[in-house]
């Protein structure tokens, strides 16, 4: 009995967290079975059958498949640009010291703390009043502007990490300063711009209430998601959602799979 | 290798070294000019074209002008007073129970998951690879009245045989609740992470109740990462729109229904603007006070 009770006490907080993590994936379990729906007319909300129509023809709702291209054309360009700025800044942040450094590291954090429609707002006042037509290109500036501050604050992290004496040793050893960037600064960095530049992307395509204020007539996958569900979702829908799921969960379970394949041959 | 290792790497003198060339002190300014200037542009000059269009008056006819009247201030206070305060309740509220659920599976992770710790962190983050909106339009399959849910409520009692979720506040805060759950418990991961066990041990040793010893060592030890995690929490939620779009009624609305109508639809740009502000002050003097109240005020 008194095992019993010790067992219990000492699972309680792995139940409590396994049960957490089902209530997380509620959702997305009913997204993808939902993208198998047999669904009858516009409307995706009752469970009617299962059919592979849906996978088999996602292009077939008109727009769809356009909204997908621009939202993977926006969160490329944005990507790029972000991570580049956001390294840059990071660097400065991580390794230097100059004058207005803590205002810096505030400006950088600022936009993080900004609620979204405020910043999404804000940015529209902008456009309005300088008198420039909403659209592709406004899409980008906002979405490059939010998610510089994620790219900082993940480089930066694996900056403040790693130790700048392997660099003094380089140095040492009679690297010049650009061979000591590129041997040894920029691959122990790299691991940090990967991950800022995937959650860059990841935050650009998933991005809806920013984009609404600046999209103009251009329709994303988010805007056409929400355009969608005032007219009721066809499954197609949930097929997008799901294969990026499945897509994103099988590049991590992949990437650890290689990692601990590396790491064993060693 | 056997050099590196001999060497005297941290060995010299600041003394040594030739004093830092001028062309060497324009470095940082140089690789903080692209990005500062686009958050320059982007970020601060549209918090003054905020504040300029909510001090304009006119109509849409025949156009705004600023006139810094602050009566738009007033008229939106009145008007939409009670929708400003529903978001800040609706997002305490979500921020509250994100905090009592996320901690318990923030502790696991930390202390509990052992070899499972990388698995369960995936799984925290990836609900968030499928679409926000999807996520949370699957909340109302899930919470629909002939749904399982409401179902299984109403047989326990809980629910009454007329009622639903959908539609009631209830849906909303979970709604908010679920999708900024993630925001709370990775800071909070992040802090009880870096905690050490043996602390946990040393306190049972000196006879303290596990009780005892989780509120004098382990949740101060946490505490920067609730206020973080609360943060996060807090901030997106309070400006949220989609969640009563999807899961509330239109007489429940937020604030952030009111200023993306304001702006998109009725394109009354001085009072939509007038609403972005003060929701932003509001947002900043809770901060503020919070943080100052917990006494973390280093983390910003």
């Amino acid at each position: 009995m008194n095992r019993a009770v010790h067992a219990v006490r000492r699972h309680a907080v792995m139940a409590v967290g396994v049960l957490v993590l089902l209530y997380l994936f509620l959702p997305v379990a009913v997204v993808v079975a939902f993208s198998f729906n047999d669904a009858a007319g516009r409307f995706n909300f009752s469970w009617q059958g299962f059919t592979l129509d849906a996978w088999r023809h996602p292009c077939r709702v008109p727009g769809m498949c356009e909204s997908v291209s621009t939202s993977l054309q926006v969160g490329a360009i944005a990507t790029v640009a972000a991570t580049i700025l956001g390294t840059l800044l990071a660097f400065a942040l991580a390794r230097h010291q100059f004058r207005g450094r803590a205002s810096t590291s505030l400006l950088v954090f600022l936009p993080m703390a900004t609620p979204e429609v405020v910043m999404g707002a804000s940015l529209l006042t902008l456009f309005v009043n300088v008198g420039v037509a909403t659209g592709f290109a406004t899409i980008v500036i906002a979405h490059i502007l939010f998610t510089v501050s994620f790219v900082v604050v993940t480089v930066k992290a694996r900056l403040a990490g790693f130790d700048s004496r392997l660099e003094e040793a380089a140095m040492d050893l009679y690297a010049d300063e650009w061979q000591t960037f590129r041997r040894i600064t920029l691959p122990l960095a790299a691991p940090g711009i990967l991950s800022g530049a995937l959650l860059a992307f990841a935050l650009s395509f998933d991005d809806f209430i920013i984009t609404n204020f600046n999209s103009g007539t251009t329709i994303t996958f988010p805007m056409f998601v929400w355009g969608a569900a005032q007219r009721g979702v066809p499954p197609e829908v949930n097929v997008v959602g799901a294969a990026m799921f499945i897509l994103a969960l099988g590049c991590v379970g992949g990437a650890e799979v290689w990692r601990r394949v590396r790491a064993a041959r060693r | 290798m056997t050099a590196v290792r001999t060497a005297p790497v941290t060995a010299t003198p600041p003394a040594d070294q030739p004093p830092v060339p001028p062309d060497r002190r324009r470095v940082p300014y140089l690789l903080l000019l692209p990005g500062l200037l686009w958050l320059a542009v982007f970020f601060v000059v549209p918090l003054f074209t905020l504040v300029s269009t909510s001090l304009q008056t006119g109509s849409l006819e025949e156009g705004y002008a600023l006139t810094f009247s602050w009566s738009t201030y007033g008229g939106v206070w009145t008007t939409y007073g009670r929708q400003l305060l529903r978001s800040f309740c609706y997002a305490g509220s979500a921020t509250v129970l994100a905090l009592l659920i996320g901690y318990p599976l923030a502790y696991a992770i930390a202390f509990k998951a052992q070899r499972w710790r990388n698995v369960m962190l995936v799984l925290v983050v990836a609900p968030f690879f499928t679409s926000f909106l999807l996520r949370t339009l699957a909340w109302k399959i899930v919470l629909a009245d002939d749904g399982w849910v409401v179902g299984t409520l109403q047989a326990v009692g809980l629910v009454s045989d007329t009622g639903r979720l959908l539609a009631t506040p209830a849906a909303v805060v979970l709604g908010l609740t679920y999708n900024f759950l993630p925001f709370m418990v990775l800071p909070l991961y992040a802090s009880l992470e870096k905690m050490d066990p043996l602390l946990l041990e040393a306190a049972s040793d000196l006879h303290a109740t596990p009780m005892t010893a989780f509120r004098t060592v382990t949740w101060p030890l946490s505490l920067p990462g609730v206020v973080a995690g609360t943060l996060l929490t807090f901030i997106p939620a309070a400006g949220d729109y989609v969640n009563v779009q999807f899961l509330g009624t239109p007489t429940s609305q937020m604030i952030g229904n009111v200023i993306e109508s304001r702006f998109l639809t009725v394109l009354d740009y001085p009072a939509a603007a007038a609403l972005s502000i003060t929701v932003m002050a509001a947002v900043l003097v809770l901060v503020l006070a919070y943080v100052r109240r917990v006494g973390a005020r280093e983390l910003l």
